[in-house]
């Protein structure tokens, strides 16, 4: 049997960062800008034998109760993209602000290492933690943190003015941030004059001025209204795609992680718990507690077609025979398939009897009908109408029309009663 | 009563400390004495010399500046009303005396605050020490300032900024301890140095709440310049003070009224000039 041979074109190669095979990590293929490692938090005085404790495995409420001390981090690794956004999630106490504070060292860490761009952050002596604070870091808070006796521009300016750049080319740079985040002409008004949407404007306005690498954001839009949040994330969504920040975001929505749309690092208890696509997570929680995190999501509206794909047995490729293709479709045993051109690029379906009617010499594209496709970034929610209506599994294709596979009727309700049914089942 | 436990010789103690202290420095202070009272008494006679009217004509514009047009109006009434009394040169005394030691107050206050509020072990050091300062009558105060420099305004120019100072001392220390743990982080994040974050960031802040304990000093400084009369320093402190002596509670009671006629003057522009430093 030939069976799954055939489906020889690379699904690795995929065009969208964000369709993802569980289990496949894109991280992988770009190059790791930030990349902590084994890093331990302990909050108090008897710090060195909390460590110890905590290497030797033991739970935070032993230690505190032995030690008076607190864990905030537990042997936290995972790497950060360079041009990713990657969301620290978690409830609060989970350790997810800590972790963030780590990263540019307003919260020393006990132990581990940290390293930018292979710098390690983690060894610095002040002057240079200084200068990579004002360079390779810009942070944006929760609750703004303007200061309320500076204008907007001021605001915005003061990292500028804190490297000491000369005040003309600051103005400038502070400008061009200042339209970036759509707050023109709001540059002589003073933080209380603004809305809290417009304050966290100012705020991102002012981590971006710098130039930095990396934009650090605190819960950045825990603090705004709803409809004010959503607009915030698209518009941060948009900004990374145009200036290819590398973007670190703390939350504890999980509905804002997917907004996001980036890799998602779960904490709990100072641990992380699973790093992975938001629909990675969905799709295989790693722990009950994770299950038990996502349950109320809507799986369908999160489910990219992308990670259900199905396997096509048999896809046969334009230029082929037509006869020889009808006896290979006969000796696997399927009555119709797709049919790729030569860049795997997706012509429409076809079957046996329409293959046995092609005439001698004739080419195996007068045998093919069109048929309906969605796209692997679809959610299963906006592909379930058009599977829905299609006999046959629905071909998934990429940015460039490229075939990546199927999705069935099938698939999608076992995914969706997979994830409903029972959360801990599924674990 | 049959005492078994000795006593403790405290004030032989201190005698002997500020015998010793005299003896070491005394030349220096006596030398210093000579040279700040002679200032004193010429600035103090500049303005006197100065015609009431332009200098009540210039806090009304300071007033007005700072506040508005009702301010100005009071002030100035106020300062009509002493020069009525009669009692305009020796309120120029006292006012000279009042904004010399609030200098001195601040020059030493203001730092020793920022330290403070900086540094823990500094604010363990300096937290009692002021309490002393403030608890203890402020009349002990003049005793040791004459063997120093002797007496005359100088000494009662001591005497104040020890008394006067803690408000500013405190007040900074809070101001700066006060600014919100968040913008001290958001100044961290952008890289400032200690020295940045202080000047960007903390004072500004603190600037409001600095300005308040900057009021109290003068506040105090009024005050404790009418007790300073008692050794020798002129002013309206010395009418209120042979009053006393004489027994003329009228006049007693004029000079009275002149000095607070002045310290809600002061009081009212200094308040005004903390709101203006508020962030909005």
């Amino acid at each position: 049997m030939t069976a799954l041979v055939p489906f020889n074109f690379d699904i690795g190669s995929a065009a969208s960062p964000s369709i993802k095979m569980p289990g496949v990590k894109t991280a992988e293929k770009r190059t790791a800008l930030i990349e902590v490692q084994d890093v331990s938090k302990v909050f108090g005085d008897r710090s060195a034998e909390a460590l110890t404790m905590l290497d030797a495995g033991e739970d935070r409420a032993a230690i505190l109760a032995r030690t008076g001390t607190a864990v905030g981090l537990n042997h936290v690794s995972f790497d950060v993209a360079e041009g990713e956004i990657l969301v620290v999630m978690g409830l609060s106490g989970s350790g997810k602000s800590t972790m963030l504070r780590c990263l540019n060292r307003l919260i020393e860490p006990s132990s581990g290492t940290i390293r930018v761009r292979g710098a390690d952050v983690t060894a610095m002596a002040p002057a240079a933690l200084r200068d990579f604070r004002r360079h390779s870091f810009g942070m944006v808070f929760q609750h703004f943190a303007l200061f309320p006796h500076r204008t907007i521009l001021g605001n915005v300016e003061f990292g500028l003015e804190v490297q000491g750049m000369a005040k003309p080319a600051r103005r400038d740079s502070a400008m061009r941030a200042i339209e970036l985040v759509g707050l023109k002409g709001w540059d002589a008004r003073y933080p209380s004059e603004l809305s809290g949407g417009m304050k966290q404007r100012a705020g991102l306005a002012r981590a971006l001025a710098a130039d930095a690498a990396v934009l650090l954001m605190d819960e950045a839009f825990s603090a705004l209204d709803p409809l004010i949040r959503r607009d915030m994330q698209q518009e941060l969504v948009e900004l990374q795609r145009r200036l290819q920040k590398t973007i670190v975001f703390v939350s504890h929505d999980l509905d804002e992680a997917i907004a996001l749309g980036g890799r998602i690092v779960l904490m709990k208890d100072g641990a992380i718990v699973q790093v992975g696509t938001a629909e990675a997570i969905l799709a295989h929680p790693a722990t009950p507690y994770v299950a038990r995190f996502v349950e109320h999501i809507d799986v369908a509206s999160v489910l990219k077609v992308g990670a259900l794909l199905a396997a096509v047995p048999i896809v046969l490729r334009s230029q082929e025979d037509p006869a020889e293709a009808a006896n290979r479709m006969e000796a696997a045993g399927c009555g119709n398939t797709l049919v790729v051109d030569a860049a795997g690029r997706l012509l429409g379906r076809t079957d046996i009897a329409a293959l046995r009617r092609v005439p001698n010499g004739q080419g195996l594209e007068r045998a093919v009908r069109s048929c309906a496709r969605v796209a692997a970034t679809a959610s299963v929610k906006q592909a379930l109408p058009v599977v829905a209506a299609e006999a046959e599994a629905v071909a998934v294709v990429d940015e460039d029309g490229r075939l990546l596979g199927t999705i069935d009727r099938v698939g999608i309700i076992n995914a969706l009663a997979r994830r409903s049914a029972n959360p801990e089942a599924a674990s | 009563m049959n005492w078994s436990v000795p006593r403790i010789p405290l004030d032989t103690w201190c005698d002997a400390a500020l015998d010793w202290l005299t003896e070491a420095l005394s030349g220096v202070t006596r030398a210093i004495s000579h040279s700040v009272s002679d200032w004193i008494a010429e600035l103090t006679t500049l303005l006197q010399a100065v015609p009431p009217p332009m200098i009540i004509l210039a806090f009304g514009l300071l007033a007005w500046r700072v506040s508005g047009w009702r301010l100005s109006i009071g002030s100035m009434l106020g300062f009509a009303f002493l020069w009525n009394l009669r009692l305009w040169d020796p309120m120029v005394t006292t006012l000279v005396m009042v904004v010399l030691s609030t200098a001195a107050s601040i020059a030493i206050g203001l730092p020793l605050g920022i330290v403070a509020a900086l540094n823990a072990r500094t604010w363990r050091v300096v937290a009692p020490c002021m309490d002393m300062a403030q608890t203890m009558p402020s009349f002990v105060y003049l005793i040791p300032a004459i063997p120093f420099f002797g007496l005359g305004p100088v000494s009662a120019c001591f005497a104040t900024v020890i008394f006067a100072m803690p408000p500013t001392i405190r007040l900074t220390a809070l101001g700066i301890l006060q600014v919100p743990g968040e913008l001290t982080e958001a100044a961290d994040a952008f890289g400032t140095t200690r020295w940045q974050k202080l000047v960007k960031v903390q004072l500004p802040l603190a600037l409001p709440t600095i300005m308040a304990g900057i009021n109290q000093t003068i506040m105090l400084s009024l005050s404790m310049v009418v007790i300073a009369a008692m050794i020798g320093a002129g002013g309206l402190g010395r009418e209120v003070w042979s009053a006393i002596q004489r027994l003329e509670a009228g006049r007693g009671f004029q000079a009275g009224v002149a000095i607070a006629v002045l310290a809600i003057i002061l009081d009212r522009i200094t308040q005004q000039v903390s709101r203006r430093a508020q962030p909005r």
